[in-house]
């Protein structure tokens, strides 16, 4: 492998790292908080991705289009989405045994994908990627790198410190970081709870969405993408340590590199890399990297 | 198990062996010969996670590798016996059971969880991308076994009548399993390991043991789909059937062996009819949709899985209470006699 | 009777990260014997029993069991070897009967041979320890209840049986008494006065009065460490004790 080479791997890796960080946090977060296993977690993601898809249209249509108006569109819905299915459906489940959380969220993702199904029907589609971004960007005199995929690498970078942002400077990060340590103490300090969940459920939510929305563009959207993503991020978040945001970032970015560089190096057996080297870490470290609390 | 109950499976077992000679056509044959091999791969995992309180989300792998030992060991010069090509194929299960349950017992909850699936994910893409399973594709049983001369696998209700038999032979053997000495430390194990350890159990070997016996009781479910389909894919060894035989015994009820019988029929029967076109037409397409409504109703009124219904029926006819209260009182006499 | 030390803890000591939660603690525990541990909350007496049980490794010290050095040993081998405990919450199995609880217990004691075709209500090993455990606990009319239903103080009382069912030389009781009215509190130290003979008993309590009847000697501890011990007298008179713990507390 040339240096070249090498380094479009690299940026292949830390793209799909930081875009399966943005879907595992909310994942491990709303683990940790709330102490719910959310398997319909790939589904918000295949969500984000098919609003991208169905949303263009009827966005040009209203205000004349672009693809950054319609991300704003989707975020916007998803938000409101996440915070209504919390109190519709989520909510009901803290009290609940864990593995009947599992059955619950279980059937949640089958009536997500056949609601995809009956809406958009069971095709392969592709997003287009904005005008702005098409191009490419030269690395050396023959190798390019398509500059949308460093736009998804930038935005979701951003996003990645906003988010360090809240959780270390504001009150709302605080009782995120409380809640995620030890749930019993934020009830007693007479937090709202339930507004407490209903934020990080609508955040966790539109993250997931809003990595399927950027990634839309490259990954194209298809029916099983949500199953995917689902099990590579439970993945992250259980060799980050349930509940980390820090252990959700390393492990996410190891993934990424081991994923990619999986298909490089060992094209014969790239599907195991990823589980071999989770099997190999909870061994060496049975509670994950960055055990939180 | 108390008396009702021993008469309802027993019952069960007695309707299943008059089913095709009242009325079971082929296609009847086929279906419910499918649901009591998964039924067995719910039995096993019911030993796991209902008896000992290990969630395993790996069990499809056990019950995969099942079923390409079945078809690897058959080869391809003629029919093998049913006699040495089961247990053959439960002890390959049960080997990589072993393995696999040396390993991910180290970790504990939602990490064992993710362990097993990554095993069992591990040998999907193993049997996925390389020449020993045939790929994506899978590989054909050339020739289906015999039992002696006359019985022959390829006759669906020879496979069925088997099919049932294996069944009962495995309830059996679980329900003796569970009110033994071995199965009372596991009841214990699930509810306080540390009080057991406490007590002077070292519990590492129970539940290594419980892993073994549980990945060749899936192996041998796994074997017998083999030799009904004649045909094995890597799908068997997805992490999606790894969930449907958890639904399965979630739904059922867990902590009853009868509730994995009850959950194997229950979503396979679900889903059948959801699949149906003479009912559903053009619909019947999406029947995951109707799978996903029923399975949150059923959290949200059956706390306790189908098991519980008879309970809640009762409750409800006398009228007693609200609904929440009454559910949450349900769940703290979880776990009661099995 | 000859006063044989059946257990030695010799400077035992844990420490969570900075904190020292038992600082070089040294203990022996006598046959026909009652040695209480009191101290305030959090002066490390539970620590201390999962320490020499085994529950909690030992940051640093030995224990010694029935002459044995035991510091290397998992928490079910000393259990096996006859270091029986009870803990501080109830940990019965609330869905088992009173009966299979003891049984389960009794059956700790003969794992060898699973024989898992036989019904455990059927082997005569562990259901013969587990009748005269309950027994000797008061629990015979209780036996078919099940553990999750019966009243509190049974509930302490069943804890001690399961104990007594594994056979134990040392008994380490944490809070046996917590809860209970003063009708179950006498019939749980005369309990503790008939077991004393055979066994040497470590017992953590909060309460006084029940301690300065039933102890041969006390340990006072205070923030992990011991700052005063003695029969029952020398304690009840120690201004030290008294400053540190009884005359503040009370």
């Amino acid at each position: 492998m040339d240096l070249t080479t090498f380094l479009i791997q690299c940026l292949n890796a830390f793209q799909y790292g930081l875009l399966l960080f943005l879907v595992a946090s909310g994942l491990t977060l709303i683990f940790g908080i709330m102490g719910v296993i959310n398997l319909a977690h790939g589904s918000f993601y295949m969500i984000g991705a098919y609003l991208a898809y169905a949303l263009a249209p009827v966005v040009a249509s209203a205000i004349g289009g672009g693809f950054f108006a319609t991300l704003l569109v989707g975020v916007v819905l998803s938000v409101v989405f996440g915070y209504l299915l919390e109190w519709a459906f989520y909510s009901y489940l803290y009290e609940r045994d864990h593995l009947q959380q599992v059955l619950m969220t279980y059937g949640l993702i089958l009536v997500f994908e056949e609601l995809r199904s009956l809406l958009v029907g069971d095709n392969v589609y592709s997003v287009e990627i904005p005008q702005v971004l098409a191009g490419s960007i030269p690395l050396s005199e023959v190798m390019t790198y398509p500059t949308y995929r460093l736009f998804v690498s930038a935005i979701c970078l951003v996003l990645v410190g906003a988010m360090f942002w809240v959780f270390a400077r504001t009150r709302l990060g605080m009782m995120i970081r409380a809640g995620a340590s030890n749930r019993e103490m934020v009830q007693s300090l007479g937090i709202d709870i339930s507004f407490l969940y209903r934020v990080v459920f609508a955040a966790g939510f539109a993250l997931a969405a809003f990595a399927g929305m950027v990634a839309a563009p490259v990954s194209t959207v298809y029916p099983g993408m949500g199953g995917e993503v689902l099990i590579i991020c439970f993945v992250v978040v259980v060799i980050g340590g349930i509940g980390s945001i820090q252990g959700a970032l390393v492990a996410a970015l190891l993934i990424g590199f081991v994923d990619t560089f999986g298909k490089v190096l060992v094209p014969g057996a790239a599907g195991v890399m990823v589980y071999l080297a989770m099997a190999l870490i909870l061994l060496w470290k049975p509670d994950g990297l960055f055990k939180a609390g | 198990m108390d008396k009702s109950k021993g008469i309802f499976v027993a019952l069960v077992f007695m309707a299943l062996a008059l089913y095709p000679f009242v009325g079971g056509g082929g296609y009847g044959i086929d279906i419910v010969t499918k649901i009591m091999i998964y039924a067995i791969l719910a039995l096993s995992l019911e030993l796991l996670v209902g008896t000992t309180g290990l969630v395993c989300f790996g069990q499809a792998a056990f019950f995969g590798i099942g079923a390409y030992a079945a078809v690897l060991f058959s080869g391809e010069q003629g029919a093998a016996s049913i006699l040495w090509l089961l247990p053959a194929s439960m002890l390959a299960a049960a080997v990589y059971a072993l393995a696999v349950g040396a390993l991910s017992l180290r970790t504990r909850g939602v990490y064992f969880i993710m362990v097993t699936l990554a095993f069992a994910q591990m040998a999907y893409f193993v049997v996925h991308d390389t020449p020993l399973g045939g790929g994506t594709d899978g590989i054909y049983l050339y020739f289906r076994p015999t039992l002696g001369e006359k019985l022959k696998f390829d006759e669906p209700l020879v496979m069925y009548l088997f099919s049932l038999g294996t069944l009962v032979f495995v309830f059996g053997f679980l329900t003796v399993l569970l009110n033994s000495r071995f199965g009372r430390a596991l009841a214990g194990i699930r509810v306080n390991e540390q009080r057991m350890r406490g007590t002077g159990f070292t519990t590492y070997p129970y539940k290594l043991a419980a892993f073994v016996i549980s990945g060749g009781l899936a192996g041998l479910g796994g074997a017998l789909f083999a030799i009904k389909d004649g045909f094995v894919n890597p799908e068997l060894m997805s992490w999606h059937l790894s969930g449907a035989a958890l639904m399965m015994i979630i739904l059922g009820g867990l902590g009853h062996l009868r509730g994995a019988l009850i959950g194997a029929f229950a979503f396979l029967l679900l889903q059948e009819f959801f699949k149906a076109e003479a009912i559903f037409g053009e619909f019947a397409k999406h029947w995951h949709l109707g799978m996903g409504i029923v399975i949150i109703a059923a959290v949200a009124v059956l706390p306790r899985g189908l098991v519980g219904l008879p309970e809640v029926l009762r409750k409800r006819l006398a009228g007693s209470g609200g609904g929440e209260s009454r559910i949450g009182g349900l769940k703290s006499a979880q776990g009661g006699a099995k | 009777m000859a006063n044989d030390v059946l257990l030695r803890g010799k400077d035992i000591t844990r420490r969570w990260g900075g904190l020292v939660a038992v600082n070089k603690v040294s203990i022996e525990l006598e046959r026909n014997c009652v040695h209480a541990v009191i101290g305030t909350n959090g002066a490390g007496k539970s620590t201390l029993i999962n320490l020499l049980s085994g529950e909690i490794p030992l940051s640093d010290g030995s224990v010694e069991l029935l002459g044995k050095d035991v510091t290397g040993w998992t928490q079910p081998k000393r259990a096996r070897a006859g270091l029986g405990r009870s803990y501080q919450r109830n940990t019965i199995f609330p869905s088992f009967s009173v009966f299979e609880n003891c049984r389960l217990a009794a059956q700790a004691k003969h794992q060898k041979g699973w024989a898992w075709w036989e019904r455990a209500d059927r082997c005569s090993v562990s259901t013969d320890s587990a009748r005269d455990a309950a027994h000797r606990a008061g629990l015979d009319k209780l036996m078919d209840r099940t553990a999750g239903m019966i009243s509190h103080g049974q509930k302490r009382q069943l804890e001690i049986a399961m104990c007594l069912a594994t056979d134990p030389k040392v008994l380490l009781l944490d809070e046996p008494l917590a809860g209970m009215g003063a009708e179950e509190t006498e019939r749980m130290l005369a309990m503790l006065d008939e077991l004393r003979p055979d066994h040497a008993i470590l017992l953590v309590e909060h309460d006084m009065d029940a301690v300065f009847r039933v102890a041969n000697q006390i340990t006072v501890m205070v923030n992990g460490t011991v700052i005063a011990r003695g029969d029952p007298d020398f304690i009840r008179n120690s201004p030290e004790v008294r400053v540190a713990y009884l005359g503040e507390g009370h």
